[in-house]
Formats: structure tokens, C-alpha cells, sequence
């Protein structure tokens, strides 16, 4: 490494800096949309993969199954390649030809839609972790089904799995690189595109390195003080990371 | 909307496609094989009573799971050739870069593993006159190995799924393969189904029995 030639002031130079600006722009947007996407959608799943009816059981069973089970750089492409030749032939062409940010908005979809099948784990877990008979008495004081998921299950399930989803938004964040696969230029990429034009590699991905820890350890901090807001009276905290 | 699909081009590019498959396999079990090693080391090292060296690899593993893969491999693919002075096969640098990625994460379900053995356990062994190696070897790590296979084997097809990833660096692995014969081909529908078909088929499979160890083993 003696022979390697730091150059750290060529980050602070234009075009370089606003590369690296816009791209952590992005890669904040695309984990912020897609999380938008997963968690009410995972949601939908956890709570179907726990309900009485047989039929919303395997519907959520099988959608996690497919998603968590197929690489998610090959999601990305059935996305952006396969998808649109699919579709019936006008959506198609729209998809193609007038969907504005095609990349983006794929990158988001995708990974919104792969990371609801972790949600959906993460929630149907916190759900069966809650004893049987607080169901059971939900009902049996006359609470129809959706009242019983309303008051007494979805409050007490979503505060157990905090930790566990608070790593599962990290991991859609830094999965959001995987969109550099299909064009978009956000933070890893404009990283990598940096090394091309200036040969500054580690200075590059020095710089990518600490954005994606600052804000791993930010979100941590974040949801450690939500989780000790939230924490159910007499429990322990199960906290998993 | 199937009625355009061409299967021939599967078979035409058999050999191709297997080829890369063997890639994929080869990186994944090498990659697996040295993360489990170095996750052990650093399972030990975070459990060790030298404070300063648990500290040390505490860093290492919530350093590297707050990094993205891609800029992982990106790092080692760079990094290695600089650090040995010449060039290495690019198979190489990102075996590395795998190797110690997963190794964060496998040292952290080993040491879930070892605490989740309760503390009366090493008590009554401590009592029965066993030295804390004896302890180890007949009554932690039996338990702590029941409960870790199963979330050991799920992470390990995680692996096998990222190792997709090495498309980024353009090694011809099962999928950076059929994505040459899609382009040159222009046949992507056919291609990127096959393959997201082949890897579902053998992730899910796996995982069925990863849950099938939890449910026999686990304590």
C-alpha cells in the first residue's frame, strides 16, 4: 500500500462532491419509498399468515416463500427486464416508454416488495409470541376478530419486534445499492464512478463506508430510544440486535 | 403473453449456464467453509474475558453489518490485488470479501447460539468438578450447536443468494451468465426466469429443512 497516493481533497472538488451528495440522496429515497411499500404491506402479510381463514394463511405463505427464496438481484431484474414484457402490451409500452424515473421507481418496487416478506415474518412471529389465551379472551369479551388484531394483539406484537425491524429497514437500506444493477446512481455506484474517473478508490469508498455507518448507528440510536418509549410495562426488553 | 417463449435457448446454452452454476456452488461452499471458521474465531474472541479484544471484534462484525455487500466486494476487488502487490483472479478477492462479510454474521448467530445456553448449565458443570474446556466440549456446545445449525443453515442459503452479487463485478457466476446469453440472445424473459426458478427450487427446499432441524433439534 506504500505506493498508493491519498488524494482526499479530489471528494471536495466538483464534479465529485455533488456525485457523492446527490447519490446518498438516493440511496435515503429508495430506502425510505421501499420502506414506505414494506411495512404495511408486510403488515398485510404477517397479520393474513396468522389469520383463522386457511385461504389468507397460504396466500401469505406463499408470498414470503416466493420472495425470500429468489436472489434479490434477480428480482431486480425480472423487474426491469422481464415484468414490463409481461404486461399486457399498452402498460407495457407505458412502463417502457412514459413511466417517469423507470429506474428508480423499479428499484423502489423491488425492493419494497422483497423486504414485505421480511416484515411479514418479522410480524407474524411477534404476533404468535403472544400467548393464545389473550386472543381467546379478546374474543371472549365479545371483540369481533379485527377488534381482537386492533386492541389487543397489534399493540403488544409490534412493540416485542422493534429490534427486529429496525434491521430489517437497515437491510433495505443498504440492499438499496443493488439498484446501481439497473442504472441508478446512488450511493455505492457514484462511489464507484468516482474510482473510475479519479482512480481514488479508498478515498471513494472510504466516503460511502462512513454515510452507511452514520446512519446504520443513527437509526440504531433512534429506535433504541423509541423501544424504551414504547416498552410494555412489567416486560423485559427481547431485543434481538 | 408465454406464447413467444423459447425454451431451446435453455438448451442450447446448457453447458454455459452449468458452468456458472459450478461457480456459484464453488463460491458459495468455500465462502461458507471460512466464514464458519472465522465466525467461530470471532464468536470465541467477542465471548473472551480480555475486554479490549471483545471490543475490538464487537467493532469488526456492527462495522461490517452496517456496510452494503456490494461495496464490500467492491472494497476487496480493489483492496487485495493493492495489498498482494499484483493482480489476483477477481474469483479470489471476492472469496475474501464473502468470507469475511459472513463471518459477521455467523459469529453472531454462534454467539446467540452460546448464550442462549442457560448460565445454570455451566453452574452445575463448574460444581460437578468439570474444567471450563471439559464444560465447553460436554455441555455448552452440544446445546449451543442444536439451536445455531438451524439459523446457520438459513443464513448459509442467504449466502448462496448473495453470491449473485458478484455480477457487480462481472465474475461468471449462474446469473452474471445467463445475463451474457440474455443480452447477446436478447432472450431476458426466458433466462432471468430460469434462473430465479433454479435458485427458488433449491432455497426453498433448504429452508424446508432448515425448519425441519429446528423443529427435531432445537432445545
Amino acid at each position: 500500500m506504500g505506493s498508493y497516493n491519498w488524494n482526499w481533497p479530489i471528494l471536495l472538488k466538483e464534479p465529485y462532491f455533488g456525485w457523492i451528495v446527490s447519490g446518498f440522496g438516493k440511496t435515503i429515497l429508495i430506502a425510505v419509498f421501499a420502506w414506505a411499500i414494506a411495512f404495511p404491506l408486510g403488515s398485510a402479510i404477517g397479520i393474513a399468515r396468522t389469520a383463522d381463514n386457511r385461504a389468507l394463511r397460504l396466500a401469505g405463505t406463499v408470498y414470503v416463500d416466493i420472495f425470500r427464496n429468489i436472489p434479490l438481484l434477480v428480482q431486480m431484474f425480472l423487474w426491469y427486464f422481464v415484468v414490463p414484457e409481461l404486461l399486457p402490451a399498452d402498460w407495457g409500452r407505458w412502463v417502457k416508454r412514459d413511466m417517469p424515473y423507470p429506474q428508480f421507481i423499479t428499484a423502489v418496487a423491488c425492493l419494497g416488495l422483497y423486504t414485505a416478506s421480511r416484515v411479514g415474518e418479522q410480524v407474524r412471529s411477534g404476533i404468535e409470541a403472544i400467548p393464545r389465551g389473550q386472543r381467546d379472551a379478546g374474543l371472549a369479551m365479545g371483540l369481533t376478530p379485527t377488534q381482537v388484531y386492533r386492541y389487543v394483539l397489534i399493540p403488544v406484537a409490534y412493540r416485542t419486534i422493534i429490534p427486529p425491524l429496525t434491521s430489517d429497514f437497515l437491510g433495505v437500506f443498504k440492499n438499496s445499492s443493488l439498484a446501481l444493477t439497473i442504472g441508478v446512481l446512488e450511493l455505492t455506484s457514484q462511489a464507484r464512478q468516482i474510482e473510475e474517473y479519479t482512480f481514488a478508490a479508498f478515498e471513494a469508498f472510504t466516503v460511502a463506508t462512513v454515510l452507511y455507518c452514520l446512519v446504520t448507528g443513527l437509526v440504531i440510536v433512534i429506535m433504541r430510544i423509541v423501544e424504551s418509549r414504547t416498552r410494555i410495562a412489567g416486560t423485559i426488553a427481547v431485543g434481538a440486535q | 403473453m408465454f406464447g413467444s417463449f423459447d425454451f431451446g435457448i435453455l438448451l442450447a446454452n446448457a453447458p454455459f449456464l452449468w458452468n456458472g452454476m459450478l461457480l456459484t456452488l464453488q463460491l458459495t461452499a468455500l465462502a461458507v467453509t471460512g466464514g464458519l471458521l472465522l465466525g467461530v474465531v470471532l464468536a470465541v474472541l467477542r465471548l473472551s474475558p480480555i475486554k479490549p479484544l471483545a471490543w475490538v471484534v464487537e467493532a469488526y462484525v456492527n462495522f461490517l453489518r452496517s456496510m452494503p455487500l456490494i461495496l464490500v466486494i467492491f472494497w476487496f476487488y480493489t483492496l487485495v490485488p493493492k495489498l498482494i502487490g499484483r493482480p489476483v483472479s477477481g474469483f479470489y478477492s471476492v472469496l475474501i470479501a464473502f468470507v469475511m462479510f459472513e463471518a459477521a454474521y455467523y459469529s453472531e448467530i454462534i454467539r446467540a447460539g452460546i448464550s442462549s445456553v442457560r448460565r445454570g448449565q455451566i453452574s452445575a458443570a463448574m460444581a460437578l468438578g468439570l474444567t471450563k474446556m471439559q464444560s465447553m466440549r460436554y455441555v455448552i456446545l452440544p446445546q449451543a450447536v442444536r439451536n445455531m445449525v438451524p439459523v446457520l443453515l438459513t443464513q448459509s442459503i442467504v449466502m448462496l443468494q448473495d453470491t449473485s452479487l458478484v455480477y457487480v463485478v462481472g465474475l461468471r457466476d449462474f446469473l452474471t451468465s445467463a445475463d451474457i446469453v440474455a443480452s447477446r440472445d436478447n432472450r431476458p424473459t426466458e433466462l432471468y426466469m430460469f434462473v430465479a426458478i433454479v435458485f427458488l427450487v433449491i432455497c426453498f427446499s433448504a429452508s424446508r429443512l432448515a425448519n425441519q432441524l429446528r423443529r427435531r433439534y432445537s432445545l
